[in-house]
């Protein structure tokens, strides 16, 4: 692959110069991709590897809530599970973050304190990111001056797929820095990108703009996180960090409800990216669902016996 | 049938979630006739198996139970209609199975038809049998309605792959509760054909759910699992049932035991086996 030359993030000085260097990354071997990714998932993890699998996915979720009719009641309960999933069992991790509107970041910040739960805030007009510059960098900012610790935030995906690079850059490179030491994860929704090339052209274009994360996608859509896709960015990751030092972390999000596809995410990211991504710093989980499996899983493997879905609560 | 003919023979599949699949884990066994000889190669179910079925029997249990009696009385009388028009298959399996003279294969099948109109029937009775108003000391009706456990696991018989099978299976769905069924080990064929049929009979997906394997090494798991509401244990042979019920009981399972060839075919007891009794309050004269 043609990585571009240079030792430190390269700065990106006009349109022309990021148009080059997007053409210049090769194309994605769309059937080895899909072939790879599957061929990673027939992967059997078993035993007392297969119980550290599951505290690592644990402590990988973003838990989400990202539903019209949220109430700040949700959040309560949300972000109570969020520090403590399972209450019998302290030894459960916390997750990651939670993962909110803008508008409901105040009632998440006051649940979660000083926890080591994070708070991060979906904006810039998520999801279709139509709205213009300056309304997506007001969302950003109510975000943060709510206590947001975290941004979500969704790429113009039709100003990308006519070709307005510079445009998608510029407005990335924005919301960076209004975000300032708040964590930027950039949204490319990738069931939107079309090809795996896209997808790739993407994710560079959104590390160069200095995102901190890439997501797949905003769970909005019918194309939600797939495995291919993920091992894209995932090569994106670990190729940008080869050619500029920087490691930037990856977020898979929609879809994924069970702890078995957790799990293939994780031997995805190992076999990608490296161990190094093996953690909650560089790897995350959007997901709503997916919780309550861990969570079920691991009781399984203490029991020994398959355990009922209402165990533990909803939110 | 001309010489040229090439004999299409068949594997029998599990049944869960409405679709015939092979076994997660790509085992199959060989089953032979009563007098021994190969009769079919059929899947061998695993423990991961038995989870994927419980897990379409809880989704399929809330619609199931809330069609109407009536709905689930023309579904179960239309696997009749199915099997009726398969005798003589039916009856083919069973002698083989279970090493009768085809007449008595015939006769066994016919009662195993008639079991199914018998269930149909009930749908829409057990409430009235099993159900009533009560008398209370104030002003008020008070009625109880049997409504359904949940998801039932049901051990089949093993010697009488289709007229056990079809009772143990047909009482629980008849109630409205789902079921996930390990057919006999030896004799499973017969089994594997209701649940053909069932796939045309208007069941929803999930409703009937039909592993085969060894039963010694499912069984552990179907009593264990903490989201399956009731067991029936009648193919289960010899002490085992003491233990398996000891394991359901972690869970607080309604449990069966097995009764064999003592059962009074026009006894309720399988359909009182699964259900749970609610109780409604009315006021009277508002």
């Amino acid at each position: 692959m043609v990585i571009p030359d240079a030792s430190t993030m390269p700065a990106v000085e006009s349109e022309a110069q990021l148009r080059a260097l997007l053409a210049g990354l090769c194309g994605v071997d769309a059937v080895g991709a899909e072939a790879r990714a599957a061929k990673l998932a027939t992967r059997s993890i078993k035993r007392s590897t297969k119980r550290a699998a599951l505290d690592l996915a644990i402590s990988m979720v973003d838990l989400t809530a990202l539903e019209g009719a949220d109430s700040p009641g949700r959040i309560v309960s949300l972000c109570t599970k969020a520090m403590r999933p399972d209450p019998r069992d302290p030894r459960v991790p916390s997750v990651a973050a939670v993962c909110v509107y803008a508008d409901l970041v105040a009632q998440a910040r006051t649940v979660l304190g000083d926890s080591s739960v994070k708070v991060a805030a979906v904006a810039t007009a998520f999801p279709s990111g139509r709205a213009s510059l300056r309304v997506k960098l007001a969302d950003v900012s109510d975000a943060l001056d709510a206590g947001a610790d975290e941004v979500d935030m969704v790429i113009d995906r039709g100003a990308f797929l006519s070709g307005r690079v510079g445009q998608v850059f510029d407005e990335i490179v924005a919301v960076k820095e209004v975000c300032g030491r708040a964590q930027l994860k950039v949204i490319l929704e990738t069931g939107e990108l079309v090809t795996y090339d896209n997808v790739r052209r993407a994710s560079w274009l959104a590390m160069l703009g200095g995102a901190d994360f890439i997501k797949t996608s905003t769970g909005k859509v019918v194309v939600s996180a797939t495995t291919p896709v993920a091992l894209v960015m995932l090569e994106a990751v670990r190729d940008f960090a080869e050619s500029t030092g920087h490691l930037v972390g990856v977020k898979v999000a929609g879809g994924i409800r069970n702890s078995k596809d957790a799990i293939h995410y994780l031997v995805l990211v190992n076999e990608t990216a490296g161990s190094s991504w093996l953690t909650p710093d560089l790897f995350r989980f959007g997901a709503s669902s997916l919780l309550n499996d861990l969570l079920m899983q691991r009781l399984k493997q203490q029991r020994g016996a398959y355990v009922r879905p209402d165990e533990f609560s909803g939110d | 049938m001309s010489d040229s003919h090439v004999e299409v023979r068949k594997t029998y599949k599990l049944l869960i979630d409405g679709a015939l699949a092979r076994s997660e884990s790509g085992r199959s066994y060989e089953v032979t006739t009563a007098a021994g000889a190969f009769l079919a190669n059929v899947a061998q179910g695993s423990r991961k198996d038995v989870r994927a079925a419980v897990v379409a029997a809880r989704a399929a249990q809330a619609n199931w139970w809330s069609a109407t009696a009536y709905n689930r009385g023309q579904v179960i009388y239309r696997l009749a209609e199915m099997a009726e028009s398969r005798r003589a298959e039916l009856a083919e399996h069973v002698a083989l199975s279970e090493g009768l003279k085809p007449a008595a294969a015939q006769v066994t099948v016919a009662r195993a038809v008639d079991r199914m109109v018998w269930y149909a029937g009930w749908t829409d009775k057990v409430a009235q049998v099993l159900g009533g108003a009560n008398p209370v000391a104030g002003p008020f009706f008070n009625f109880s309605l049997p409504t359904p456990s949940g998801v039932v696991g049901v051990v089949a018989p093993q010697e009488s792959s289709l007229e056990g099978f079809v009772d143990c299976v047909l009482a629980p769905l008849c109630v409205g509760n789902t079921v996930v069924v390990l057919a006999s080990q030896l004799r499973p064929t017969p089994a594997l054909l209701v649940g053909e049929m069932s796939t045309t009979s208007d069941f929803p997906t999930g409703v009937l759910n039909i592993v085969t394997g060894f039963t010694q090494e499912l069984t552990p798991t179907l009593a264990s699992h903490e989201d399956i509401d009731g067991i029936d244990l009648e193919g289960v042979e010899g002490d085992a049932a003491d233990a398996l019920a000891k394991v359901a009981a972690g869970s607080i399972k309604r449990v069966l035991r097995p009764r064999g060839r003592h059962d009074d075919p026009t006894s309720l007891r399988r359909l009182r086996a699964f259900v749970e009794t609610s109780t409604v309050w009315h006021t009277i004269g508002q």
